[in-house]
C-alpha cells in the first residue's frame, strides 16, 4: 500500500512537472516518473508478504523476490544514463530551453499539434526556398 | 622571475602548459611540486579552500582502495563493478571540486573515452572467452589461487567483467567532469574567470 | 552453434568498444565497423540456414536454466530479421562513411557516430534474440540511447528540440514499459516469453487482456502506430539521410516484431485484436493522407513509414497463417525499401539543396541514377507488381479476403485504399520533382548543419551503398519463393508457439510448468 501511494505521489509530480515549459522541469518530471516505475517493480516483488533479505533466513520464501531488485537495478541505471544526456541536450541548446510552440524562434516553423496530419505544414525549409526561386 | 614550464620540476608540464595563465604568481622556489592536487595552482577558478583540499588528500586514495575492494569483493558480497566504479569516479569527483578541471587534467594522462572503451572491451572479451574454450557465453568458472601470506583466494573468472564495467564507469564519470564540469567552471563566479574565457 | 546468436549481439559491442579508443585511426575505425557488420550478414545467414532446417537455436546465457537464467533464442523469424537488420545496417554505414569522406575528407575521425552506431547495432540484434521480457527493455533502451545521441549529434540548437521530441517520447514509452513488466512479473511471477506463455493463461481474462493491451500501447509507440505515431514525422526527418534510413528501417520495426513476438506466444487470440485491426486500417489511413499533405519530402516519407507500419499491424490482428506470412514478408521488404527511400533521398537533396518537393524539380534529367534508385524503391513501396511490395500485399490482401468478417473486409478495403495513396504520393512527388527541366539548385542553407548538405557532391560509395540495397530490394522479387516459404513456416511457428517453449524451457519444465 505504502508502495503504491508512493508511486501514486511520484507519478503526479511528474505529470505537475511535465506541464512546465522548462526542460529542465520536464527532465526532473522523468526523473520522478522513473522513480515511480521502479516502485511499481518494487511492489512487484511482493513487498507486503516478504521480508528483507538480512541475515540468513530460515525461509527463503518469506524472503524479498531478488529479481525485481535485480530489474530495479538496472532500471536506475538506465534512466541514470538518460537523464545525464537529456541534461546535456538541454544544456547544449541553451537558446531554447523552453518548451514553448516556437513563438520567440523564427528559426522553426509551427511545431505541430499532437496529430501531424492536421495541418499541412511548410517543410522545415520551405520558406526558405521561396526566397530563391 | 616567472617560472619557467621547462625547467619546472612538475612532471606535469605538458599538461600545465595549458593552465599557465597564473604562473607570474608563483616564484620558483614556491611553486607547488606535490603532484597530488598540483593542478590547482593553474587552472583552479573557484575559491580554494584549505580544508577541502587537505581532506581531498587523504579522501582520494582511500576511496580508490575502498573501490577496488568493493570491486574484489562484488562476487560473493555487496558490491560489484558497478558500484566500485561509481565509488572511484567519486573520488575523482571530489579532486575536481577541489581542484577544478586542471586538477582533472594533470592527472588524466589517457583520454576517458580511451578508458571507457578499455572497460568495455575488457567486458565484452571476458563475455566472448568461453566460447573458445567450448563453454556458453558468459559462462564463468571459479579458481583457487593460493596467494602467500592471505591464503587460498576464490577467483571467478567474472571478476574480468566486473573489472571491465569498473573501468567503464570511471571513464564515464571522468568524462562527466570534463565535458559538463568544463561548462560549470566557466560559469562559476570566480576571479579568474574572465581570463579563462578563451580557454 | 550458438555463438552464432550471441555473435551479433556482442561483435558490434565490441567493435564498439575499440572504435572508442581508435578515435584518432580514422581508417581503422571505418574498415572495423564495415568488418563487423560483414560479419554479422554472413552469421545471420548461416543462423537463418541452421535454424530453416534445424529448428530455433536457444542459448541460456552463463549456463542457467531458462525461466531463471537469460535466454537468448533465434528461431525463424528472428534469425530471418537479423539477415534484413544486418544488410541494412552495412549499407547504410557504408553510406555515411562516404558521405563522412565526400564532406570532410578521409582523414577527420569521429568520435561520436562509429561507436553509436555499432551499439545501436548490437541493441537491434539482441532486440530480436532476446527470449525474456526484461531483456527486451535492456535492448530496446541499449538502442535508443544509441539513436538519441545519433539523432541530436552534430546539431543546430533550432534542431535539438525535435531530438527532445524523440527522446521524451521514447523515454516515456520506455517507463510504461518498466510498468508493463513489473505488472507482467506481479501477475506470473516471471519475464521469460516461454514461460509467460504457460502462465499467462492461467490469469483471469481481464488481466490478460489488460496486459495484452499495455504491451501494445509500449510497442505501439515504439513502433508508430497511430494514434501513437505523433512523434514519428517530427523526429526523424531532423537527422541526417543516413541516420533516418537506419532509424527509419530498423527501430520502428523493432518495435513491430516485439508485437509480433509478444502478442502471438504470450496471448491467446482474443478482442484485442479487433481493436488491433481496427488502429492497423487507422494507421494506414491516416500516415497516407498525412503524406499527401507534406511538402518536405523527408516528412512525406516518414508518414508513409506511418502508414505502411499499418500493413504489418493488419497482417498480424488477421491472426491467421496467411496474415502472418504478410506481415513477415512486409516487413523485410519495408525495412529494405525505406531504408533505401531515404537513402536515395538524401542523394537527392545533396543535389537540390532542398527538401522541398515544390522546390526541386528535373532530377530525373539532371541526375538519372539517383532518379532510378528513387524510382525502384518508391514503386516498390506502392506496391506495383513484380516488386516486393507487391508480393507481401497480395498475401495480406488475401488473408483479409480469407477471414472474411465485415471488419476485414473493412481493413483490406483500408489496405487497397492506401496502396492508391501511397501511389499518389510518390507519384506527386516523381512529377513535380523529377520531371520537368532540372533546376538551379538551392545553396546549402547552413553549412553545419548535415540534414541538407547541398554540396551537389556524391561519392561512389554513397552511390554504391544506396544501389547495393536497391539491389537488396529487388532480390527480394527473384527469392521471393523460397523467403515466402521462410516465411511462412516462421508464421506457422508463431501460431503455434509450443516448439519455442519446449526449445526453451525443456520438456520437463512443460509438464511441471502451470504448478
Amino acid at each position: 500500500m505504502t508502495v503504491a501511494i508512493t508511486a501514486g505521489v511520484l507519478v503526479a509530480g511528474a505529470v505537475y512537472l511535465f506541464l512546465k515549459r522548462e526542460m529542465l522541469r520536464v527532465i526532473l518530471g522523468f526523473v520522478l516518473l522513473g522513480h515511480a516505475g521502479n516502485m511499481i517493480l518494487m511492489a512487484a516483488g511482493g513487498t507486503s508478504r516478504r521480508a528483507e533479505p538480512f541475515g540468513t533466513p530460515e525461509e527463503p520464501a518469506t524472503v524479498a523476490d531478488p529479481l525485481p531488485q535485480a530489474f530495479v537495478l538496472t532500471a536506475i541505471v538506465i534512466a541514470f544514463s538518460i537523464t545525464i544526456f537529456m541534461l546535456v541536450l538541454s544544456a547544449t541548446g541553451t537558446e531554447n530551453d523552453d518548451t514553448t510552440d516556437g513563438a520567440n524562434d523564427p528559426a522553426n516553423g509551427p511545431t505541430d499539434s499532437a496529430d501531424g496530419t492536421s495541418q499541412p505544414r511548410p517543410a522545415r525549409h520551405g520558406a526558405r526556398t521561396e526566397e530563391h526561386p | 622571475m616567472k617560472a619557467n614550464p621547462e625547467s619546472d620540476p612538475q612532471p606535469n608540464s605538458e599538461s600545465n602548459s595549458e593552465f599557465n595563465l597564473h604562473e607570474e604568481m608563483w616564484n620558483d622556489w614556491d611553486v607547488p611540486r606535490d603532484q597530488l592536487l598540483a593542478g590547482e595552482y593553474a587552472g583552479g577558478v573557484w575559491k580554494r579552500s584549505l580544508l577541502l583540499e587537505s581532506a581531498a588528500r587523504i579522501v582520494f586514495p582511500t576511496v580508490l582502495v575502498f573501490s577496488i575492494y568493493l570491486l574484489i569483493a562484488g562476487h560473493y558480497d555487496a558490491g560489484g563493478g558497478f558500484s566500485g566504479g561509481l565509488v572511484a569516479g567519486l573520488a575523482f569527483v571530489v579532486r575536481y571540486v577541489a581542484g577544478g578541471r586542471g586538477e582533472l587534467a594533470t592527472i588524466l594522462r589517457i583520454r576517458p573515452l580511451v578508458v571507457v572503451g578499455m572497460g568495455l572491451t575488457i567486458a565484452v572479451v571476458v563475455a566472448l572467452a568461453p566460447l573458445l574454450v567450448g563453454g556458453e557465453v558468459l559462462a564463468t568458472t571459479t579458481f583457487d589461487v593460493p596467494l602467500p601470506v592471505i591464503g587460498d583466494v576464490k577467483i571467478a573468472t567474472s571478476l574480468g567483467l566486473d573489472l571491465g564495467v569498473y573501468l567503464l564507469i570511471v571513464g564515464v564519470v571522468l568524462d562527466l567532469l570534463r565535458t559538463l564540469g568544463a561548462g560549470i567552471e566557466l560559469q562559476a563566479p570566480g576571479d579568474r574567470t574572465s581570463k579563462r574565457e578563451g580557454a | 552453434m550458438t555463438a552464432l546468436v550471441t555473435l551479433p549481439v556482442l561483435l558490434p559491442l565490441l567493435a564498439a568498444a575499440l572504435s572508442l579508443m581508435l578515435t584518432r585511426f580514422a581508417t581503422i575505425q571505418r574498415l572495423l565497423g564495415l568488418i563487423v557488420l560483414l560479419l554479422i550478414v554472413l552469421d545471420a545467414a548461416w543462423l537463418l540456414q541452421v535454424v530453416d532446417s534445424e529448428g530455433p537455436v536457444v542459448v541460456q546465457l552463463g549456463g542457467h536454466a531458462a525461466p531463471f537464467g537469460i535466454t537468448m533464442i533465434a528461431d525463424r523469424l528472428a534469425a530471418l530479421l537479423l539477415l534484413v537488420s544486418a544488410v541494412v545496417t552495412l549499407s547504410v554505414l557504408l553510406f555515411s562513411i562516404g558521405q563522412r569522406i565526400t564532406d570532410y575528407g578521409r582523414d577527420t575521425s569521429s568520435t561520436a557516430f562509429h561507436p553509436m552506431y555499432l551499439v545501436l547495432c548490437s541493441g537491434v540484434s539482441l532486440a530480436y534474440v532476446s527470449g525474456d521480457l526484461f531483456n527486451l527493455f535492456v535492448a530496446f533502451e541499449i538502442m535508443l540511447a544509441a539513436s538519441y545521441v545519433l539523432i541530436t549529434r552534430r546539431t543546430t540548437a533550432s534542431r535539438i528540440r525535435a531530438g527532445m521530441t524523440y527522446v521524451i517520447v521514447s523515454l516515456a514509452a520506455s517507463l510504461l514499459f518498466i510498468t508493463m513488466i513489473a505488472l507482467v512479473y506481479a501477475a506470473t511471477g516471471t519475464v521469460n516469453l516461454a514461460d509467460l506463455a504457460d502462465k499467462m493463461g492461467a490469469l483471469p481474462d481481464g488481466i490478460q487482456l489488460g496486459l495484452s493491451l499495455l504491451m501494445l500501447v509500449v510497442f505501439g509507440i515504439k513502433a508508430a502506430m497511430v494514434p501513437l505515431h505523433f512523434w514519428l514525422p517530427d523526429s526523424y526527418p531532423t537527422a541526417p539521410a543516413p541516420i533516418t534510413a537506419v532509424f527509419a528501417g530498423l527501430l520502428t520495426k523493432v518495435g513491430v516484431y516485439a508485437m509480433i513476438r509478444t502478442q502471438t506466444l504470450v496471448f491467446d487470440h482474443m478482442e484485442s485484436w479487433t481493436v488491433l485491426l481496427v488502429l492497423g486500417s487507422l494507421t494506414m489511413i491516416v500516415g497516407a493522407l498525412g503524406a499527401i499533405a507534406q511538402d518536405d519530402i523527408n516528412r512525406l516519407l516518414s508518414f508513409l513509414l506511418v502508414s505502411h507500419i499499418g500493413f504489418m499491424l493488419f497482417g498480424l490482428a488477421l491472426f491467421n497463417e496467411l496474415g502472418m506470412t504478410g506481415a513477415i514478408l512486409y516487413v523485410v521488404h519495408h525495412i529494405i525499401v525505406q531504408a533505401s527511400l531515404f537513402l536515395a533521398c538524401g542523394l537527392v537533396t545533396r543535389h537540390t539543396g532542398t527538401v522541398s518537393v515544390n522546390g526541386m524539380s528535373g532530377v530525373a534529367k539532371a541526375y538519372p541514377l539517383i532518379a532510378v534508385l528513387f524510382a525502384l524503391p518508391a514503386l516498390s513501396l506502392a506496391g506495383i507488381p513484380p516488386f516486393s511490395g507487391f508480393i507481401a500485399k497480395i498475401a495480406l490482401f488475401q488473408a483479409g479476403v480469407q477471414e472474411a468478417t465485415p471488419i476485414a473486409y473493412v481493413a483490406t478495403g483500408a489496405a487497397i485504399l492506401t496502396s492508391l495513396l501511397t501511389l499518389y504520393a510518390v507519384g506527386r512527388v516523381w512529377v513535380v520533382s523529377f520531371w520537368g527541366e532540372p533546376s538551379t539548385p538551392h545553396p546549402d542553407p547552413d553549412p553545419t548543419d548535415e540534414l541538407i548538405v547541398g554540396t551537389r557532391v556524391t561519392s561512389r560509395s554513397m552511390t554504391t551503398a544506396t544501389g547495393g540495397l536497391v539491389a537488396a530490394g529487388l532480390l527480394i522479387i527473384f527469392v521471393a519463393g523460397p523467403l515466402s516459404g521462410i516465411s511462412e513456416r516462421a508464421a506457422t511457428d508463431l501460431l503455434d508457439p509450443s516448439s519455442y517453449r519446449e526449445v526453451v524451457l525443456g520438456d520437463s519444465a512443460i509438464a511441471g510448468g502451470g504448478e
